[in-house]
């Protein structure tokens, strides 16, 4: 699976004459000439008859190796059996490549759709007049154009010289959902033969010839520099050949080998400059949030959603306050990246979400043109947002550049733990006025948490973190009902966690939902199901969410739980719902209390995210996302002290075990309706709905995760 | 973490004879470096994985003469003359009855800490060929996956187990 960019291959093509080449146009407007219209390619195929597919996202585990591909050999009427991937590295001719959001469907829907649609119809044409037939006369299926009067057909690959001579069509017709045969199917995984006889080939596993190894020592406080270091006694270490601070703040040991370069590190003898964070500790960063709760600068405190006028609301009122803690990623692979620079280029291999920005900031760090760097993407072991990051790309750049060799950086677990971006820790207030059956007239949900994007220097457009608009719209059709952001700073290094502040919303709001239900002394899912009685449309920034959709992922997450059956003694239940990623997913957990702990038996998780591409890899999803929410929940803590993470490995930051992990049970409501995010959703109502269940089992309200702290 | 591990200064280089996957490998390293790296670095077999490098997630795990290890807690020195079975060598005359398993119910997401999943699930069955739920979970337990592949993976067993996966 060797990148191959656009440009590489449409010149291939055209250069051996021998392949139908889409280049496909996007139209931007009117059909006007080509020189304005953005090319996008996805497509190969060649006389052998073999269809390739370019992956234009990078695959960490969620499937886009396989769904993406689907989607365009549905509209392709291609032979599954035909199709091969090709994986897009860095490119400029795919838009924004960032794998995150759980956008890889969403974005990639259309244009994969519209790639795979106007081949056929070229497939069809060339047939037509090779035949001199009518193009009606002509259907696609399998892989082959067949002329059903005359019973003749012809296979793609036979088609491919006369086609790619053809116009491309820019209003060829989509299939309607009723005639999907791939999409919707169980289709297996392409990658799964690969990875368990160990020949998948992980950013940690590429080796080039002559390929050194380094770590790097990186200061442990945040933002402090290299003030000196003594290499000596790293230098006697068998295979150690360079040590060299690298930027300001680390200083690379390079070896023969990976063992060598650890323990070339363990001798190396670095002194620090602490810097300014030296003193930075957990309490000081919930304080600062604490602080600004109080903020009455209006200006500060930007409006996501608002909707009648919550102050004006008359009734009883009442509030919470809800806090989470930083957070990390912790995916299995550690972050490593190999570099090859040559003088006026430099070629990486990168487990990454952005090849583009590893492309721009290595280009930066190491003075070269963005077009002079190459970035193929390799598979990843997990991402979960870490490799939204492109630290380990411009380190691995800047040692290949140092000691003029190609080098993989490599990473420990510890460094990951240490040296990651961490969710944001956050703090929510919620107050709501009351009607005399204890349901809200007025909801006010404030969250207070440093921004993301700010922190990185990415636009924050009228003070909101620009990840908010997919994270936390308002669930509920509330009268008077208002999001809140106050934007904070930390030091504390920020990053994209998955779910990112959905995680937070949904924990805060869905907490307070329950607790205003056990209030009014009404059943938490009833009380909902009112909520969300009224069919509404809520608009928030670009979206409308429709409280219909919620109603019914809730009603059946209700359904196939058996909500309203009785539980087996000792058994007890919760429920919460949220909406993120243009998503709506609702959740039941069942537990039991064992020593003071909740045991999570069984989750029942419930979905509308439109059209459902590949069930089986939604159900992986979904399994997967609420054994990583019900980590978070349980005992996801990043903790600061002097300056510095404390937690190191698996020990202190514990993922769930398999001895921990529920039965997950996952349902969709069926929709034809575009597909929307899914590889994150489930994450938010899980810890919500697990606090839920706790409070009906020992009346404890849990308003800080996490739970087990 | 390596069990008496005192060296300070790594020059000292050893020629280790190993037994992996069938075949007499000759390697030329410090006798302390982890079996880990041995294998990766090399032997260039690349299926078995860096995760923690302290015996606490299970991507590492090979056989030695049998029994499942961490190999980036083992020095190599420890291997020496012994049988190392790799994910590579599981499945030498085609899959694998676990592997097939996996596919079967398409337990991979990122898949990277799948084959350590299998050589712990493969120790298993070859002592105990029909493992109750209890046995799966304390056989599996060592091994972590954050994609969160667990219940998957206990079908599976159960599936190569011959119970079709049923719990």
């Amino acid at each position: 699976m060797s990148p191959l960019s656009r440009r590489e291959f449409v010149a291939a093509g055209v250069a051996a004459g021998a392949g139908l080449v889409i280049g496909f146009y996007l139209p931007r407007g009117t059909s006007s000439g080509k020189e304005s219209f953005s090319p996008n390619a996805y497509l190969r195929i060649t006389p052998d008859n073999k269809v390739t597919i370019v992956v234009t996202r990078s695959e960490m585990g969620q499937g886009v190796r396989t769904a993406l591909p689907m989607i365009l050999a549905e509209e392709l009427e291609a032979d599954w059996k035909q199709i091969e991937i090709e994986q897009a590295g860095a490119s400029t001719l795919f838009g924004d490549q960032t794998t995150g959001g759980s956008a890889s469907i969403r974005t990639t829907w259309d244009p994969m759709r519209r790639a795979g649609a106007a081949a056929r119809e070229m497939l069809i044409s060339a047939a037509a007049l090779t035949w001199a037939v009518p193009r009606s006369a002509c259907t696609a299926e399998s892989g082959r154009i067949k002329h059903a009067a005359t019973n003749r057909s012809l296979s793609y690959g036979e088609l491919v010289g006369k086609a790619a001579t053809l116009p491309i069509p820019t209003d060829a017709i989509l299939k309607q959902s009723k005639d999907y045969k791939l999409v919707g199917q169980r289709v297996a995984r392409l990658d799964s033969p690969a990875k368990v006889k160990g020949e998948a080939v992980f950013g940690i596993d590429f080796r080039l010839p002559g390929m050194k190894f380094a770590l790097l020592s990186r200061c442990p406080t945040f933002g402090g520099k290299v003030s000196g270091f003594d290499d000596k006694e790293s230098k006697k270490i068998f295979g150690v050949s360079y040590v060299g601070k690298i930027g300001d703040s680390a200083v690379a040991v390079v070896a023969d080998s990976v063992w060598g370069a650890m323990e070339g590190r363990r001798l190396l003898n670095v002194t620090w400059d602490d810097g300014p964070n030296k003193d930075l500790n957990t309490a000081a960063e919930m304080a600062s949030l604490k602080a600004a709760v109080t903020q009455k600068d209006k200006a500060s405190v930007a409006s996501l959603y608002s909707a009648g006028d919550p102050a004006k609301a008359s009734g009883r009122r009442i509030s919470a306050e809800y806090e989470l803690p930083f957070m990390a990623h912790a995916p299995m692979e550690p972050g490593n990246c190999a570099a090859n620079f040559q003088g006026t280029k430099c070629e990486l291999w990168a487990p990454t979400q952005v090849p583009q920005d590893c492309r721009d900031s290595v280009a930066q760090a190491i003075g070269l043109d963005p077009d002079q760097v190459k970035v193929n993407v390799t598979l990843m072991g997990g991402g979960f947002g870490r490799r939204l990051e492109h630290d380990y790309a411009v380190e691995a750049a800047q040692v290949s550049k140092a000691i003029n060799a190609p080098v993989k950086v490599i990473w420990t677990r510890e460094d990951d733990m240490r040296f990651s971006s961490y969710r944001p820790a956050s703090l929510h207030q919620l107050t709501a006025a009351l009607d005399g059956s204890g349901f809200p007239i007025a909801l006010t949900h404030r969250i207070i948490s440093p921004s993301i994007s700010g922190q990185k220097g990415l636009a924050t457009p009228n003070n909101v973190d620009p990840d908010l608009p997919d994270e936390a719209g308002p669930v509920y059709g509330i009268a008077n009902y208002s999001i809140e952001y106050v934007m904070t700073k930390t030091a504390v290094p920020l990053g994209w966690m998955r779910s990112v502040y959905a995680l937070q919303a949904a924990f805060a709001l869905e907490s307070f939902i329950d607790e205003l239900a056990v209030g009014a002394g009404k059943d938490p899912l009833q009380y909902r199901l009112h909520l969300l009685a009224k069919d509404q449309d809520l608009p928030y920034f670009t979206t409308t969410w429709h409280t219909a959709r919620m109603r019914g992922a809730l009603q059946l997450a209700g359904e196939k739980a058996g909500w309203n059956k009785p539980l087996p003694a000792g058994h007890y239940r919760g429920i919460a719902c949220f909406g993120c990623f243009a998503s709506y997913m609702a959740e039941v957990v069942e537990i039991t209390m064992e020593n003071g702990q909740p045991r999570v038996h069984r989750v029942v998780a419930a979905v509308d995210c439109g059209q459902v591409v590949n069930p089986g890899i939604l159900e992986q999803q979904i399994q997967g996302g609420i054994v990583f929410g019900l980590a978070n929940a349980l005992r996801a803590k990043i903790t600061i002290d002097k300056g510095r993470v404390v937690q190191g490995n698996f020990d202190d930051y514990a993922p769930l075990r398999m001895d921990e992990t529920p039965a997950v049970e996952v349902f969709t409501v069926a929709s034809s309706e575009a597909p929307t995010g899914i590889g994150e959703p489930s994450i938010p109502p899980l810890g919500p709905a697990l606090c839920n269940a706790i409070y009906a089992a020992t009346k404890r309200r849990i308003r800080a995760l996490p739970i087990l702290s | 973490m390596l069990s008496g591990y005192q060296i300070y200064n790594w020059t000292n280089m050893a020629d280790i004879t190993l037994r992996v996957n069938g075949s007499a490998k000759k390697v030329s390293v410090s006798p302390e470096t982890p079996l880990l790296w041995v294998l990766r670095d090399t032997l260039e077999l690349t299926g078995t994985k860096f995760g923690c490098g302290a015996g606490l997630c299970g991507a590492c795990t090979v056989h030695l003469d049998g029994t499942p290890i961490r190999s980036c807690s083992i020095p190599v020195s420890q291997a020496a003359d012994k049988n190392v079975t790799t994910i590579e060598g599981l499945g030498a005359n085609g899959l694998h009855a676990l592997q097939q398993a996996w596919i079967a119910e398409e337990v991979p997401q990122c898949g990277y800490c799948q084959t350590g999943q299998i050589m712990s699930a493969a120790a298993l069955l070859a002592k105990t060929p029909n493992p109750t739920d209890d046995q799966i979970t304390q056989a599996m337990n060592g091994n972590l996956c954050r994609c969160g592949t667990y219940e998957r993976i206990r079908k599976a067993i159960h599936r190569a187990a011959g119970n079709g996966g049923a719990r």
